[in-house]
C-alpha cells in the first residue's frame, strides 16, 4: 500500500534502480533520456517551425545536476574521510603501544611505555548491547502490537505519539536516572538473582551497583522506545487486505497477526531490531555514567564493573595525553568497524526481503 | 475437475460441527487472576523468597499458565493461544510503562528545583563546589549556536543529496549513495566526535591557532552535522518519492526544464515532510553529548563565538554537572536534563504536528 | 455441504451511520445469488454481514437475525472464527498474502486450523487449485510467491484458498472488478462449477454479470445520500431482469438511475 506512489515516483522521474540503462553520455542525447517519461513526443519537438534548440552544454540544468551530485559525493567523501582520519590518527598511538592491542586487559595509554587493549572494551559493548536487546525487543514487539492492534485506535495513537516522545530524550537523561533512581533496585535484584540463582554463573558474587546488568537494563529501556516506534510504523502498514484475508479463513486476532502481520512487517522489525542495536553499541553517555569502568573480561554480570568501547571514551578522553588520543580514536575505530558491520548486514538482510514484499503490495 | 471437492473424509479437517463454542465464563479471567496472586503470596513468604515485587512476577507468570490451562480445556488450543498472547502483549505494555514512566517522574521533579531565573540567567563561572547557584546560559547559547550552525551545513547539503538520489542518480553510484547514506545512520555519535576531533580539533585548526589544536564550537557543530546529514538526506528522500509522478511530467510537458521543475514543482510540495525530517534531526542533535564532550571543549563561562576557545552545550552540561562531587551539582544535571527534553520534546511535537498536516504523508 | 442463509431485519451501523436497515432475505443452498444497486447503497455492508466480518471495523455492529441452517450466527456463545471458517469470503482486490508462496497461500487456511500433515495438505491444495481451474497453471511453480501472478489468477488463488477450508457458503464481494475482461469471464465459469457444493452470494457492480451468473438477485437501493440501504427486491433472477415488479427496480436496471 505504502510503496504504490513511491514506486510510481520512480516511474516517472525513470527512478534510480529500474532505469540504470538509461546511463547516456552527457550531451545532447541525456535531454532526450530526460523527456523519455513523456509518452508520444520522443523527441521533445518544442517551439514549432525551425530546428531544435540545441542543448546548452553550461546551463542552469547542468550546474544543478552539478550540485546536487557534489552533494551525494559529499557522503561518499565524509565516510571514507572517518575511515581515514581515524586510522591516521590510530596508527601512531598502535604503534606505540607495548602489549597486544586485541587481547591485553588494561588501558594504560599514558604510560611509559604504553599498555592497552581494546579486548575487554569490545567484549563488554557486545555484551550489554546484546543484553540489552534481549531484554528490549520482545517487549518493545509486545508494546508495538498492543499499540497497532490490540488498543482501541485512539488510544494507541496518543500512545504512540508518546513512544515516539520518549525515543527522542536524549541518552544523558537515561544515564543519570539509571545511576541515581536505578541502581539501588538493580543492586537489590542482583543480591537477589545472586541468592537463589547464583549456581547459574552469570549471577556471581558482588560488590553489586555499577554491573552490566545495571547499564544493560538501562540500555534496553533507552532502545525500547525506538524498536517500538518503528515496529509500530510498520505493523500498521500491513496491508488490511490481508488482515481481513486472515480473518475471513476463520483465523483468531492473534493467528491473523501471525499470518499477515507479522511476516509482513519481518524485515522492517529486523532493521528496527539492527537500528537499535546500532544505537546500543555506540551509546556512550549512558554506560559511561552507569557502568563501573574496569577491564577485565568477566561474565559476572551482577558485579560492578564493565566496561564499553564508547564509555571508555567518554571516560578517559580528559586525562589523555597524545598517545592516549590515539590510542582512544583506536578504539573508535573498532567501533566504527563493529556498527559498520552490523548495519551492512541489517542493509543487505533489508534489501533482499523488500524484492519479496514489493513485488506484492 | 469438478467433482474432486467431494470429501473423501465425513467432515473436513477445518469445518467445526457446530458454530457454538464453549466459553470461558466471564469471571474466569479474574478469578484467575486472583488466585495467581494469592499462591503466589503463598509461595514467596511462605519460602521467604523475596518481597512484594517478586509475588508481582510470580502471580503474573502463574496468570499465564493458568490462562492457558484454563482456556485450553474450555475453549480449546486456538482460542487459548490467542488469549495467553494477548495477554502477553498487554503485559509487554505494562512492564515498559513502568521505568519510562519513572524516568519521566524524577525528570519533572527533579528537574523543578533549580527552575529559577539565576539557572538561566548565569553561567558556571567562578562556581566553586559550596556555591548553590550557578547556571546554564553558557550551555544553552552553545547548543543554539551548534545546533545552528550544524543546521546550516547540513540542510543545503543533505536535501541537494537527496535531489540526486532521486531525481537524477542512475546507477550504481547512486545506489552507492543510498547505501552509504543508510550506512552512514548507523555511525555511533562518539565515532563522529573522533572524527572531527582527528580532523578538525587536531590537523586543521592548529593552522589557524598557532600550531596549537584548539576546541571549539564550530568543531561540535561538525560533528553534529556528521550525524544529522544522514536522517535528512533519508527523510527528504522519502518525501521527494512521494510527489506523485504527473505533478512533474505536467510541468515537463509544459517544457519547463527539470532543475525548474525540482525547484518550483517538487520541492514546495514537498516541503512540510522535509521540514519535519529537518527538526526531528535537528532535535535529536540537540540530545547529543558524546560528539560534544570530545571536541567542545566544555568551558565554563559564556563564550558566544563558536569558533574561538571552548564551548560547552546542554547534554554536556548535565553530563559535567553528574560528575561533579558539589551537593548542589545534581539538582543543577536534573534541571539542565530537563531543559533539554523540553527543547527537544518542543521541537519533535512541533515536528510531528506539521507531519500531520503534510498531505502527501499518510 | 452448502447451507441456507436467512437475513431477518439485519440492520448494521458504522458508529453513528446506519448503513442498512431491516434487510429480510433467504438465501438457497447450493444458489448463486447476486446483490446488485448503485455504489453506497449497502450491499458489501450486508455481505460482510454474513461472515461477521463487518464487525472488524471499529465502531461497526450489527442489530437482527442472521442465520445459517437455523444457527444464529450472532449468538452470544457462537465463536466467531467458526463463523468465518463456514462462510468463507473473496474480496475486490484479490489479496494473497504477500510473504507465502502460491502453496502457502492456498492452505493457509488449513494451516491455521491445525493441519500438517504434508500429504494432507498438497492433497487439499491441488483439489482447491483445480477447483479453482488454477492448478494447471500454477503446478509447476507452487513455490513462487502468490503476489507474482497475473491479477486474473491471484483472484483465483484467493478463490482456491478460501475453498481449501471447505466452507459451506461462499461470499464474493465484486470479485471481478479489478480484473480484464477474459480473466472475469474465468471466474464467472468457475461459479458455475461451484454452485453445486457451495451456496455462493456475490456483490457485482456488473448487471450483465449478475444475469450471467445468478439464479436469485436482490436489488439494493438508497433514497438519498445519507439514508440507509434498503432491500427492494428480491426474485428470480430471469424475473428480475425481465419483469420487475418494482418500478426503481426496473429504473435502475434499464440505465435510468444509479
Amino acid at each position: 500500500m505504502g510503496d504504490t506512489p513511491h514506486r510510481s515516483a520512480h516511474a516517472g522521474t525513470g527512478g534510480t534502480p529500474v532505469a540504470m540503462s538509461h546511463e547516456r553520455p552527457a550531451g545532447a542525447s541525456a535531454r532526450v533520456a530526460e523527456r523519455s517519461g513523456n509518452p508520444g513526443r520522443p523527441g521533445g519537438d518544442l517551439g514549432g517551425g525551425g530546428g531544435l534548440p540545441r542543448a546548452r552544454a553550461f546551463g542552469a540544468e547542468r550546474a544543478f545536476r552539478g550540485l546536487t551530485l557534489a552533494a551525494g559525493t559529499t557522503v561518499l567523501v565524509i565516510i571514507a574521510a572517518i575511515a581515514i582520519f581515524l586510522i591516521a590518527k590510530a596508527v601512531p598511538a598502535l604503534r606505540a603501544n607495548t602489549e597486544s592491542f586485541w587481547t591485553f586487559e588494561g588501558w594504560f595509554p599514558n604510560d611509559n611505555p604504553p599498555k592497552f587493549g581494546i579486548g575487554a572494551l569490545a567484549f563488554g559493548t557486545v555484551l550489554s548491547s546484546l543484553l540489552a536487546l534481549l531484554m528490549a525487543v520482545p517487549v518493545a514487539l509486545g508494546i508495538a502490537l498492543y499499540l497497532s492492534h490490540y488498543a482501541p485506535r485512539r488510544l494507541g495513537n496518543g500512545l504512540g505519539f508518546v513512544i515516539d516522545l520518549l525515543a527522542a530524550v536524549p541518552s544523558v537523561v537515561f544515564g543519570l536516572w539509571g545511576r541515581d533512581y536505578f541502581a539501588g533496585p538493580v543492586a537489590d535484584l542482583s543480591a537477589w538473582l545472586n541468592t537463589y540463582f547464583g549456581w547459574i554463573p552469570i549471577f556471581g558474587d558482588g560488590p553489586y551497583g555499577s554491573s552490566i546488568l545495571l547499564g544493560s537494563l538501562v540500555l534496553a529501556i533507552m532502545v525500547l522506545p525506538i524498536v517500538t516506534s518503528l515496529s509500530r510504523e510498520v505493523f500498521r502498514q500491513t496491508p488490511t487486505a490481508n488482515e481481513e484475508a486472515a480473518l475471513a479463513l476463520g483465523a483468531t486476532r492473534w493467528e491473523m497477526i501471525r499470518t499477515a502481520v507479522l511476516p509482513y512487517g519481518r524485515p522492517g522489525v529486523v532493521a528496527a531490531v539492527m537500528l537499535g542495536l546500532g544505537r546500543a553499541l555506540g551509546e556512550t553517555i549512558a554506560l559511561a555514567l552507569t557502568l563501573g569502568s574496569t577491564y577485565a573480561i568477566s561474565f559476572n554480570i551482577l558485579q560492578s564493573g564493565g566496561n564499553s568501547i564508547a564509555a571508555n571514551i567518554a571516560n578517559r578522553f580528559a586525562e589523555a595525553n597524545d598517545t592516549g588520543r590515539g590510542a582512544l580514536i583506536a578504539s573508535g575505530l573498532v567501533l566504527f568497524a563493529i556498527t559498520l558491520i552490523v548495519n551492512i548486514t541489517a542493509r543487505a538482510i533489508i534489501y533482499r526481503r523488500r524484492e519479496f514484499t514489493e513485488s506484492a503490495a | 475437475m469438478t467433482s474432486t471437492l467431494t470429501p473423501s473424509r465425513p467432515r473436513p479437517p477445518a469445518q467445526p460441527a457446530t458454530l457454538r463454542a464453549r466459553r470461558l465464563p466471564a469471571y474466569a479471567a479474574p478469578a484467575i487472576a486472583v488466585a495467581a496472586v494469592l499462591l503466589a503470596a503463598a509461595v514467596v513468604y511462605g519460602a521467604g523468597i523475596g518481597g512484594p515485587v517478586l509475588v508481582v512476577v510470580i502471580a503474573a507468570l502463574l496468570y499465564l499458565v493458568g490462562l492457558f490451562v484454563a482456556t485450553n480445556a474450555v475453549e480449546g488450543r486456538r482460542s487459548a493461544r490467542n488469549r495467553t498472547w494477548s495477554a502477553l502483549i498487554h503485559s509487554a505494555f505494562v512492564l515498559a510503562v513502568l521505568p519510562l514512566a519513572s524516568v519521566v517522574w524524577t525528570l519533572v521533579s527533579k528537574g523543578s528545583e533549580r527552575l529559577d531565573g539565576n539557572f538561566f540567567g548565569t553561567s558556571m563561572n567562578n562556581i566553586g563546589a559550596r556555591d548553590a547557584n550557578g547556571g546554564a546560559y553558557h550551555a544553552i547559547v552553545g547548543t543554539l549556536e551548534q545546533v545552528g550552525i550544524a543546521a546550516l551545513i547540513t540542510v543545503p547539503l543533505g536535501v541537494l543529496c537527496a535531489i540526486y538520489v532521486v531525481e537524477y542518480g542512475r546507477g550504481r553510484f547512486a545506489f552507492a549513495i543510498r547505501f552509504f547514506v543508510d550506512v552512514m545512520t548507523g555511525i555511533p555519535s562518539i565515532v563522529t566526535g573522533l572524527f572531527v576531533l582527528a580532523f578538525w580539533v587536531l590537523i586543521v585548526s592548529p593552522w589557524f591557532n598557532d600550531g596549537r589544536p584548539s576546541f571549539s564550537g564550530f568543531a561540535a557543530a561538525l560533528a553534529l552535522s556528521v550525524l544529522m546529514l544522514p536522517t535528512i538526506v533519508r527523510s527528504t528522500e522519502e518525501m521527494l518519492r512521494l510527489v506523485p509522478a504527473p505533478l512533474r511530467e505536467g510541468a515537463y510537458a509544459l517544457g519547463v526544464p527539470k532543475w525548474k521543475t525540482i525547484l518550483r514543482v517538487v520541492l514546495p510540495t514537498a516541503l512540510p515532510g522535509i521540514v519535519t525530517g529537518i527538526m526531528l534531526a535537528i532535535a535529536r542533535a540537540a540530545g547529543e553529548t558524546a560528539p560534544v564532550l570530545l571536541v567542545a571543549g566544555g568551558g565554563a563561562s559564556i563564550n558566544f563565538n563558536p569558533f574561538e576557545n571552548n564551548q560547552s552545550s546542554l547534554a554536556l552540561f548535565v553530563y559535567q554537572q553528574a560528575g561533579e562531587a558539589s551537593k548542589y551539582s545534581p539538582a543543577r544535571a536534573w534541571t539542565a536534563a530537563l531543559t533539554l527534553v523540553a527543547l527537544v520534546l518542543v521541537l519533535t511535537v512541533a515536528a510531528k504536528l506539521l507531519a500531520r498536516r503534510n498531505r502527501l504523508g499518510r | 455441504m452448502a447451507k441456507r442463509v436467512e437475513a431477518s431485519n439485519v440492520t448494521a451501523y458504522y458508529g453513528g451511520f446506519k448503513a442498512i436497515e431491516n434487510i429480510n432475505l433467504t438465501v438457497e443452498p447450493k444458489t448463486v445469488t447476486a446483490l446488485i444497486g448503485p455504489s453506497g447503497c449497502g450491499k458489501s455492508t450486508f455481505l460482510r454481514s454474513i461472515n461477521r466480518m463487518h464487525e472488524v471495523l471499529p465502531g461497526a455492529r450489527v442489530e437482527g437475525n442472521l442465520t445459517i441452517d437455523g444457527q444464529d450466527i450472532y449468538d452470544r456463545d457462537v465463536d466467531v472464527t467458526a463463523v468465518r471458517r463456514m462462510i468463507g469470503m473473496v474480496f475486490q482486490r484479490p489479496n494473497p498474502f504477500p510473504t507465502m508462496s502460491i502453496f502457502e497461500n492456498v492452505v493457509a487456511g488449513l494451516r491455521l486450523n491445525g493441519v500438517r500433515r504434508k500429504s494432507i495438505l498438497e492433497e487439499t491444495a491441488e483439489k482447491a487449485l483445480r477447483s479453482a481451474n488454477l492448478w494447471d497453471e500454477v503446478k509447476d511453480r507452487l513455490g513462487k510467491p502468490g503476489a507474482g501472478l497475473s491479477g486474473g489468477q491471484q483472484q483465483r488463488l484467493c478463490i482456491a484458498r478460501t475453498i481449501a477450508v471447505e466452507p459451506q457458503v461462499v461470499l464474493m464481494d465484486e470479485p471481478c472488478s479489478a480484473l480484464d475482461p477474459i480473466s472475469t469471464l474465468a471466474i464467472e465459469d468457475l461459479m458455475f462449477q461451484l454452485k453445486d457444493k457451495f451456496t455462493i452470494i456475490i456483490v457485482t457492480h456488473n448487471m450483465q454479470q449478475a444475469a450471467r451468473v445468478s439464479d436469485r438477485t436482490a436489488f439494493f437501493s438508497i433514497e438519498k445520500t445519507g439514508d440507509p440501504g434498503r432491500l427492494i427486491e428480491y426474485d428470480n433472477t430471469q424475473k428480475i431482469f425481465s419483469n420487475p415488479s418494482q418500478k426503481k427496480t426496473e429504473d435502475y436496471i434499464t440505465g435510468r438511475f444509479g
